[in-house]
């Protein structure tokens, strides 16, 4: 609706720069912790979802491509893509994909294992991404930490691209695991203060 | 005069993302304390926008009951 435009209206931008800057210096990608940490810290001591519903650049992106400029078919999910047993086991899987970036840092940070300059679309597919990182520019560890966090980002983005184009634009909100974890800090922090 | 329909949000299904609250023309619906989204009833004017950009498919048409 026609309301006063802030300028968090405009993190969409942030969700596309993110990607372009990683794509040339993948240390770029450390950035993207700010959209681990700052909902959750919202969550836990603002106890709400300001991110999600204001802030996040990810949903703004597809509305701006799925509403804006009508790349969506504007169908309803299948509910089972919203419904809690998917959430919660996405959001475990997610996590654990998560643990695993952490432990290839650790690998590598312990010598155990050597900088891997791929980004892995999926989980699964492998795509060279060396022109994005000099060796030697830092740590290795810290590079292959970039390497698996821009994975993780990419994926995700992609994977809500897809649900994008075949259902409602921001079909990627219902089973976004950081939109689970932060909705359920929230119901923890007011479950005795439920309004009618 | 009241509109014949109003939205109904299914909190044990609504993910509180907010994109019905960018929809609504008549500011009638936002997210509480980030649980679930709530419909003001007595401002809902039930053009269905909400229903219709819920990406969970969680809100519902009702219709009124006629006033006594």
């Amino acid at each position: 609706m026609n309301r006063k435009k802030h300028w968090y209206d405009y993190l969409w931008i942030w969700s596309i720069l993110y990607f372009t800057l990683g794509f040339f210096n993948i240390l770029f990608a450390w950035l993207g912790m700010i959209d681990f940490l700052l909902p959750m810290l919202l969550a836990i001591f603002g106890g709400n979802k300001f991110f999600c519903n204001h802030l996040c650049g990810r949903g703004q992106l597809f509305t701006v491509l799925g509403k804006t400029c009508k790349c969506s078919r504007q169908k309803p999910a299948p509910g089972w893509l919203s419904s809690k047993w998917f959430r919660y086991g996405f959001l475990i899987f997610f996590l654990t994909m998560f643990g695993n970036i952490l432990y290839q840092t650790y690998l590598v940070y312990g010598g155990a294992a050597s900088l891997r300059e791929v980004v892995k679309l999926f989980w699964t597919f492998r795509v060279p991404w060396d022109w994005a990182y000099t060796a030697g520019t830092t740590a290795d560890w810290v590079a292959q930490f970039s390497f698996g966090f821009y994975s993780l980002m990419l994926t995700s983005t992609l994977i809500g691209l897809i649900v994008m184009l075949l259902y409602r634009p921001r079909t990627w909100c219902s089973f976004c695991p950081m939109g689970s974890m932060t909705q359920l800090i929230c119901k923890l922090k007011h479950h005795n203060q439920m309004p009618e | 005069m009241a509109s014949k329909r109003y939205a109904q949000v299914n909190r044990e299904r609504c993910v509180s993302c907010g994109a019905c609250t960018h929809e609504c023309p008549r500011d009638a619906i936002h997210v509480w304390k980030g649980c679930f989204a709530l419909v003001d009833s007595d401002l809902c004017v039930g053009c269905g926008r909400c229903q219709r950009t819920c990406p969970a498919n969680c809100i519902d048409m009702k219709e009124r009951e006629a006033a006594v």
